[in-house]
């Protein structure tokens, strides 16, 4: 493989490694604010009211379900800020041609990021962890809620980068150096891109976090609920999952409207769509591939893509081969479609995993309405329903598996393009690096990611079986090791 | 002073800030596990970084983002020419900033083990690979005439690391690490762990001060001082005066060559300088903005979390 094969490869493996955790990292720091909030309003509400509180742990429910959240958080972080710096150094690691052409636009954008984001979460999520004995109630509560909001704003500047790759704004190319400089900062934070982008990947997200809260939920309600709490996490996970589900796919929707705008290629690959074609239809599946030629098979719903793609049922979108013939004149000779194959079914693997999860979230939503119980008993409601219950410890997989769809088809449906229509993924390779040292440095990162994964999953199952029994309503920052004297 | 060098020498400020932060993290790493002698004792160690050592890492996201905004062509020259050593730093911070974080949340007495033995480990390397870097970025890299660095395969990225200068650097890095450490710990553990602490920084300081000799005799003079204020347990004063000398030296390798940013070892017509490496002016005006705004608030924010975890930690057993 070249150099610049073998780039392409090390990023997409080790970003889409880091977005498996990002978005639990979102969704889990408003999730356990949202929960510590509702601990810290019944301890108000209640004072010491039942036995089990002290005027600090209101419903003693609310709390541990926090803790429980709160380790989920604090182990996801974790992965999530060693792979994040991995990031940082990776557009000047085997992109410094990208990083020249591009950095005057893309530095201060991760410089801001850093400073205005990555420095409150950091800071605030060890004061939370560690200084629950510390730090008085409300002031406690605050310090969750910033870095949930730290994880936004980090959120959205990033996706701002990235819109800008989809869709250059705000920028002036430098005659001398053939550079893009920035122009309008203002303007780079408000492209059309990320306004649609970010409220979809952030629904995408808290689906994500959503199904793993739900999911261990289940598990721990059919152990047994004496009172209730499980029940609670379990329908919290659920709401938030299905919620989100809805979200995604209305933001998902605007997306794909203004992806068509500005990147009709991207589109009408992922519809394998090769003529132009008034009142498209929309294929849900095909058989043959939907690559080179036309698939022999395709379920079709008819001008669903027309809809779809511009609000008008009948309105015309433009096909693979007119926009090849159009790009070539604008941009000269050269191969302006991306792997139509790739693009089709990454698409359709995105929705289909996020509607499955939503599907999920809206069956345990209804099998638990009004106190009912999620266990079925001995044969009652059917063979089917207990391995749906069986099987429900894989949904936390589903939102993941179409947040990295939804990147892969992103990322590679926009080829040959880095930054769309302005700059070529060929070009944007490291002159100077040779293949030898990806190869080194992508076995590195299989060898140090593979452990990583492996030891966040026990963790999280540890969390998943345990979390949530100890007595202890404060979260303690490390099982043995409270500080014991105050002293100086 | 225009821009540019403002960005230099606020560019620096986040490197410097980065690897005196860092510094003791690294060396309470190291020592965490080498000083306690039982599973209560390595704890009290490490707490005295658990809930600070990511705030104090951001200040690296910071450095690599101030760099690559204020000067993208060195942070592209800088990264690609240093492919390999960079990638090995990144993969060993990434073991150590879970091993940290996962240590507490395994359960298990042999769990915990395990962390701080990838703690130390990890902790010991990626001192010496900073310490090598900032050797190599003393002398400069082989830049060619595109920016980029010449060479081909694995040595092309991985020879400057087994120079000389790298080594003396490596070598540096540790005992600058392990002094800083040490005092740290001194400062903020009671106990055993503190007075082993100690001793640890006494014995580190003979050897660091051999390193320095060979490097900067003019060095020797804080080496010096933090000895006396060791010997005469001046605990807050000892560990300031090792920050104070391991931003010095930073300072002393980043800025050596100014205007030049980044040596070429080839011909010093393709050195990058504080010119010719710099983003476009609204670039950098727009992100004097930001940090104007936004850093005192991380700063004063930061030292909040100091504030709260300012108590020393136990490193012996109370009855309880
Ligand atoms: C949609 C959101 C999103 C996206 C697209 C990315 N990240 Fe990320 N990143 C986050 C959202 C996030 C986060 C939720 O804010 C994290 C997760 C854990 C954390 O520390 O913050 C994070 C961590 C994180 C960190 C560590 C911060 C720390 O030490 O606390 C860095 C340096 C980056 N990211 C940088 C990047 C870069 C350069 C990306 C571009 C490829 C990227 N991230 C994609
Ligand atoms: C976090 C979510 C992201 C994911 C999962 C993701 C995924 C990917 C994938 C899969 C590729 C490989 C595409 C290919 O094979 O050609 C890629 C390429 C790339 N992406 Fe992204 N991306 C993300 C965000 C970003 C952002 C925010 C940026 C920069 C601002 C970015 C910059 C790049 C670059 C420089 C490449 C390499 C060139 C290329 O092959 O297209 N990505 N990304
Ligand atoms: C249900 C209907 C959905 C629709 C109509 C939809 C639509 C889209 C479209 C058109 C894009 C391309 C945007 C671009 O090229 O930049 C996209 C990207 C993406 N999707 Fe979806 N999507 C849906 C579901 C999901 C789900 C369930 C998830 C995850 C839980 C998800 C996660 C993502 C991500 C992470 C990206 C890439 C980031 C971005 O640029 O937004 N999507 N989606």
């Amino acid at each position: 493989m070249t150099a610049l094969e073998l780039s392409r490869l090390q990023f997409a493996v080790v970003t889409v490694y880091h977005y498996l955790f990002v978005p639990l990292s979102i969704s889990l720091a408003s999730l356990t604010a949202l929960l510590q909030t509702l601990a810290f309003r019944s301890t108000k509400r209640s004072g010491a009211a039942s036995p089990e509180a002290d005027g600090r742990t209101g419903d003693p429910r609310w709390q541990r379900l926090t803790l429980v959240a709160g380790k989920l958080l604090m182990i996801t972080f974790a992965v999530g800020i060693v792979t994040g710096l991995v990031q940082e150094f990776q557009f000047g690691l085997s992109w410094s041609a990208f990083a020249r052409f591009y950095g005057d636009v893309f530095g201060p954008t991760l410089a801001i990021e850093g400073m205005l984001a990555f420095f409150l979460e950091a800071t605030f999520l060890g004061l939370w962890w560690f200084g629950a004995d510390r730090l008085r109630p409300a002031l406690h509560l605050a310090t969750i809620w910033i870095v949930a909001i730290g994880t936004l704003i980090s959120a959205y500047v990033i996706l701002a980068a990235n819109a800008f790759m989809q869709n250059p704004v705000a920028y002036t190319l430098d005659p001398a150096t053939g550079r893009a400089r920035l122009g309008s900062f203002a303007d780079l934070l408000t492209n059309e891109v990320v306004l649609a982008a970010f409220p979809h990947t952030i629904a995408g997200a808290f689906a994500g976090g959503g199904a793993l809260v739900l999911a261990i939920g289940v598990h721990r309600l059919r152990r047994g609920d004496p009172d209730g709490r499980w029940r609670l996490f379990t329908r919290v996970g659920a709401w938030t999952t299905f919620a989100a589900g809805a979200a995604v796919a209305l933001t998902g929707d605007l997306l794909g409207k203004v992806m068509t705008a500005v990147q009709p290629m991207k589109m009408a690959a992922a519809e394998a769509l090769y003529a132009t074609q008034a009142g498209a239809p929309f294929s849900l599946f095909a058989v043959g591939a939907p690559g080179e030629t036309e698939p022999f098979f395709s379920l079709d719903v008819p001008w669903l893509l027309s809809f779809l793609a511009t609000g008008d049922p009948t309105a015309t979108v433009q096909g693979i081969d007119d926009l090849q013939a159009q790009y070539v004149a604008q941009f000269g000779p050269g191969d302006y479609v991306p792997v139509v194959p790739m693009a089709y079914w990454s698409f359709r693997f995105m929705i289909g995993f996020g509607v499955l999860a939503t599907m999920v979230a809206a069956w345990v939503l209804w099998r638990t309405r009004k106190g009912r119980q999620l266990d079925p008993g001995p044969g009652l409601p059917g063979l089917a329903d207990r391995w749906l219950l069986r099987l429900l410890w894989t949904v936390p997989v589903l939102p993941a598996l179409a947040a990295t769809a939804g990147w892969l088809f992103t990322e590679t449906a926009r080829q040959p393009w880095l930054v769309f229509g302005l700059f070529r993924t060929a070009d944007g390779v490291s002159p100077g690096l040779t293949p030898i040292e990806l190869v080194a440095s992508l076995a590195g990162f299989a060898l140090v990611y593979g452990v990583l994964a492996v030891v966040w999953v026990r963790l999280v199952l540890r969390v998943a079986h345990t979390a949530g029994d100890d007595p202890a309503p404060a979260p303690a920052p490390d099982d043995t090791d409270r500080p014991l004297v105050p002293s100086y | 002073m225009d821009l540019p060098t403002l960005w230099f020498a606020l560019a620096i400020t986040c490197w410097v800030l980065f690897f005196v932060l860092e510094g003791f993290d690294f060396g309470v790493g190291v020592l965490a596990g080498a000083l306690g002698r039982d599973d209560h004792e390595r704890g009290a160690g490490v707490s005295t970084i658990g809930p600070v050592w990511d705030g104090n890492e951001v200040w690296l996201v910071a450095a690599v983002g101030v760099t690559f905004a204020a000067f993208p062509d060195w942070y592209a020259a800088l990264m690609s020419g240093l492919y390999l050593p960079f990638v090995l730093i990144l993969l060993v911070l990434a073991a150590r900033g879970v091993a940290l974080e996962f240590r507490g949340k395994g359960g298990t007495e042999a769990w915990r083990r395990w962390c701080d033995g990838v703690l130390a480990a990890s902790s010991l390397v990626v001192a010496a690979l900073w310490g090598a870097v900032l050797g190599v970025l003393a002398t400069g890299l082989a830049l060619g005439a595109d920016g980029e660095v010449v060479g081909a395969g694995l040595g092309r990225s991985l020879a400057p690391l087994v120079s000389g200068p790298a080594l003396l650097g490596a070598a540096l890095g540790v005992g600058a690490a392990l002094l800083q450490g040490a005092t740290f710990l001194g400062l903020r553990t009671t106990g055993p762990v503190r007075a082993r602490a100690r001793t640890a920084a006494l014995g580190v300081l003979a050897p660091v001060a051999v390193l320095v000799a060979l490097v900067a005799p003019m060095g020797l003079v804080a080496v010096a001082v933090v000895a006396v204020l060791v010997a005469l347990r001046r605990e807050v004063l000892a560990f300031a005066a090792a920050s104070v000398a391991v931003a010095l030296g930073v300072v002393a390798v980043l800025a050596a060559h100014l205007p030049v940013v980044l040596p070429s070892t080839l011909d010093p017509a393709f050195s990058l300088t504080v010119g010719s490496a710099a983003a476009s002016p609204g670039a950098l005006q727009l992100i004097t903005i930001a940090a104007v705004v936004v850093l005192p608030g991380v700063v004063a924010y930061q030292a909040f979390s100091y504030w709260v975890f300012r108590r020393r930690v136990a490193s012996e057993r109370v009855a309880s």
